[in-house]
């Protein structure tokens, strides 16, 4: 018996069905990173203290002034990379984030917020049981007292631990380097929660309901962040480097590492970067600066 | 006695579906076409489905033809409130055939079995491209045919 | 030269034989029902979290697993060290290696998440997965051992002896790769403080030699009460008196090679504290359950206490102390495994760090009953299997005939 079947004849009215739009909107480029305050790489606390009066500062004008200006700037710079729907992911590109942990304004969460209203995740209750792809670190150095916050999330690392250790394969990393669970052959035996050392990944405890369409989640599979896989793939920008532009505060950039005329990457190049416990050889995908 | 436990013990841990006695009436999708013609899909809908759910999750290929989405958006059945029912009302497209078939069906513990109820866009988030609208494909779809086929061939082998 | 060893079946059973057999499958009834109630409500109802996301299953489980593979200490001294003295003994140790990794990987399947997927599991491998290896190893382990066993108990192929030894030396290193990738389980884990070091393995093997012998030893003492029989000489007690002090000395030795070379590293002064010195239930089951009841007490009893015109009789004493150790046992699985989660992971050296996901701070834990009925259900499993296997096939040797 053969299964091969043809397609029906009439097939041509949703032509532009399954492209990707093209994004014709105007990429502004950031501004250059000629700005003696975002050049430093000075990590001098009191520093960074003022840095985040006049941030903060700064930010409260641009909020007021120029919202528009500094979404394009910085949440879309990198945006025109959709690819055809029907070409799979290849390792030419490796998405990665940049964060600014001097532009990260103490007590902002807009982008946990952001995350929880993309991925339809409920406000977490049950602080050790309930997911959270996204969170903000309070840092504090205990020789002299001196206090940072960072968002942090899964790190998309290239030599993932939670991969390595995946019994069925479910936990995998995509040729254009975002790590994600296939929940549909995860047996939920948290293994890569064991193994990750960044805390990434959550275990979903509960059977959920009123999950978003393009995020699938559910009880009983080990998920984490998704770097909006379903965004990115249809030419976006994760949720919440987006709200992180939109509050002016910017200190979230999403691009391709590897391109270099990339703002990432030339930021990477220009800045002196921390990837989180490089020491142990993931190679994250997620920068850090001044941290 | 023994047998009556017995039963009772089996009831409790399979899932017994209701009994439908007619023959199910699966509620027309949008168009005058399905993506493919009625009879293949009513044998072969699950192969395209987790051929594409392969595809879409571990290569980023996220053709519209097997979109489970595409499916739950065209298919969609108003309930009372006027809102698509969700897989918990018997009247779900998926569920009246596989009510009848007794074929238990788990997509929808992780997958939202109606289109997002969503009035505007709260994150000022691009637009969506609107795949699944048309209710039939386009040249990305024929694209998607051809990959199941050789995903059948090969399994065939 | 020894008599021909003559094997039986329990067929005069005691209502202490039914009774038992009835706690066990009652026990097993409950943990199968947290198991349904855990799989209806989702892991909210265990004490488990995104911290501490192994909880007491695993414990009794890796527990089981571990013990298994010891389990077979005693076919192993007869087939591959040619010590016929153990050689009455080696078909219950065979049999119950296989109960013991039955009843651990039934809570660890039924713990998952989706259970339902165990298929997934059979057929869809990541091949660098330590975790994928171990469900090869688990299921050769059964495979191998039953193969083991026929050789020992089919007439014609017992007869030669060259088929058992071969087998037996198959199954002695299978089991011991099978323990190595037990406890690489956890040595591997990079990120993990407690964990990451190649010491788990030697550890894990030195704990399966002294677990497996106390169960050997307590079915054996509980089938004499069935058999109303001694199938133990006071010869076999004193071998088995001196292996169960060499074997606690071992978990002693790898214990405190693992702590010293930690505590020897600035970095790691955290961790060690935390399990040492101030981590409340996890000192205590260390220092408390691990080294004084599973192995310090145990050896003081057989060394100084038991025997020939001790305060003990050898018996009395390798039964208390077989209880101890394995009483121990569960609790250096309970440190190692949940003590190991509940330490915060280093995120940033250096630095202190907290979060709405509780980074930065020790992660605290309460086991639920469900979990824990379905990790004893685990142990019911493991006992039942070897008293229903007991019953059906010639495991036990006759009476010891005194030479």
């Amino acid at each position: 018996m053969s299964m091969k079947f043809e397609f029906p004849e009439t097939c041509s009215e949703g032509a532009a069905c399954g492209c990707a739009e093209s994004d014709a909107r105007p990429v502004a480029v950031a501004p250059a990173p000629t700005d003696v305050e975002h050049a430093t790489v000075n990590v001098d606390p009191v520093e960074v203290g003022r840095r985040w009066f006049l941030k903060a500062s700064a930010a409260f004008t641009t909020t007021i002034l120029a919202p528009g200006v500094t979404l394009m700037a910085f949440g879309e710079a990198d945006s025109a990379h959709a690819k055809p729907a029907d070409q799979p992911v290849s390792a030419k590109q490796r998405w990665g984030l940049l964060i600014d942990a001097g532009k990260c304004e103490q007590g902002c969460k807009a982008c946990v917020t952001a995350c929880n209203e993309e991925n339809g995740i409920a406000t977490p209750k049950n602080l050790a049981t309930d997911a959270q792809w996204i969170r903000t670190l309070q840092v504090k150095n205990p020789e002299n007292g001196s206090t940072f916050q960072m968002p942090f999330m899964c790190q998309h690392c290239s030599e993932p631990p939670c991969v390595d250790v995946c019994p069925t394969g479910a936990s995998f990393r995509r040729a254009d380097g975002i790590v994600l669970v296939d929940r549909h052959i995860c047996i939920g035996c948290r293994y890569c929660m064991m193994a990750c050392p960044y805390k990434a990944r959550s275990f979903v405890h509960e059977p959920l309901h009123d999950q978003k369409p393009e995020v699938p989640r559910g009880k009983g599979c080990v998920e984490s962040c998704t770097m909006c896989v379903h965004r990115v793939d249809e030419g976006g920008t994760p949720a919440c480097v987006e709200a992180c532009a939109k509050t002016g505060n910017a200190a979230m950039i999403f691009g391709d590492l590897h391109d270099p005329n990339s703002e990432i990457a030339k930021r990477i190049a220009t800045y002196r970067t921390t990837r989180v416990r490089a020491d142990l050889g993931t190679d994250p995908g997620v920068f850090y600066q001044n941290i | 006695m023994a047998v009556a436990f017995l039963a009772t013990v089996l009831a409790s841990v399979v899932v017994v579906p209701p009994v439908v006695a007619e023959p199910p009436q699966p509620a027309k999708g949008r168009g005058d076409k399905c993506v493919m013609p009625t009879d293949w899909m009513r044998r072969n809908h699950m192969k395209g489905l987790i051929h594409h759910r392969r595809e879409a999750v571990h290569e980023g290929i996220r053709t519209p033809t097997f979109d489970l989405n595409g499916c739950i958006d065209c298919h969609q059945v108003k309930g009372d409130d006027g809102k698509p029912v969700k897989i918990s009302s018997p009247k779900h497209f998926c569920r009246t055939c596989h009510d009848y078939a007794g074929v238990r069906l788990d997509c929808f513990e992780c997958h939202a079995s109606r289109p997002e109820q969503k009035t505007e866009t709260t994150t000022g988030q691009l637009e969506r491209s609107p795949h699944h609208h048309t209710g039939l494909p386009g040249h990305g779809g024929e694209g998607d045919v051809a990959a199941l086929n050789r995903y059948l061939e090969g399994a065939g082998k | 030269m020894m008599a021909r060893i003559t094997f039986q079946k329990l067929d005069d059973h005691s209502s202490f034989f039914w009774g038992l057999l009835a706690i066990h499958a009652v026990v097993i009834a409950l943990g199968l029902g947290a198991f349904l109630y855990m799989e209806h409500h989702g892991h909210i109802v265990t004490g488990m979290n995104n911290a501490i996301v192994w909880g007491t299953p695993h414990v009794f489980a890796v527990f089981l697993i571990v013990a298994a593979s010891g389990a077979l200490n005693v076919a192993s001294i007869s087939s591959v060290f040619n010590n016929l003295a153990y050689k009455p003994f080696a078909r219950l140790s065979g049999i119950l290696a296989i109960s013991l990794l039955i009843g651990g990987l039934m809570v660890l399947v039924l713990d998952l998440g989706r259970p339902e997927r165990l298929t997934v599991a059979m057929t869809t491998y990541n091949f660098k997965s330590i975790f994928a290896w171990n469900i090869y190893l688990y299921t050769g382990f059964v495979v191998i051992v039953a193969a083991y066993l026929f050789t020992m108990m089919d007439r014609s192929m017992s007869k030669s002896g060259a088929a058992t030894k071969t087998m037996g030396w198959f199954a002695f290193v299978w089991r011991l790769a099978l323990t190595t990738g037990t406890g690489s389980i956890f040595g591997f884990l990079v990120a993990r403080e407690a964990y990451d070091t190649a010491l788990m393995a030697p550890l894990f093997i030195a704990a399966s030699f002294l677990y497996g012998l106390a169960f050997t030893v307590l079915v054996l003492l509980t089938v004499c009460r069935e058999t109303r029989t001694n199938l133990m000489s006071e010869e076999m007690i004193e071998k088995f008196r001196g292996l169960m002090i060499i074997f606690a000395l071992s978990v002693l030795y790898f214990t405190a090679v693992k702590h010293l070379t930690s505590l020897y590293a600035a970095e790691h002064h955290g961790v060690e504290a935390f399990i040492l010195w101030n981590g409340g239930i996890y000192t205590a089951s260390f220092w408390l359950g691990h080294v004084l009841i599973g192995n310090v007490l145990p050896i003081v009893i057989l060394a100084f206490l038991a025997g020939e015109n001790k305060v003990l009789t050898g018996r009395t004493g390798i039964a208390i102390s077989s209880v101890l150790a394995l009483v121990g046992g569960l609790a250096f699985m309970y440190v190692t495994i949940i003590g190991g989660q509940a330490y915060p992971l280093d995120l940033l050296p250096g630095m202190e760090v907290e979060s709405s996901f509780l980074d930065g701070v020790v992660a605290s834990y309460t086991p639920t009953l469900p979990e824990v009925l379905l990790g004893i259900a685990g142990v019911s499993v493991a006992m039942l299997v070897t008293g229903l296997a007991l019953k059906v096939m010639p495991f036990l040797p006759r009476a010891a005939q005194p030479e």
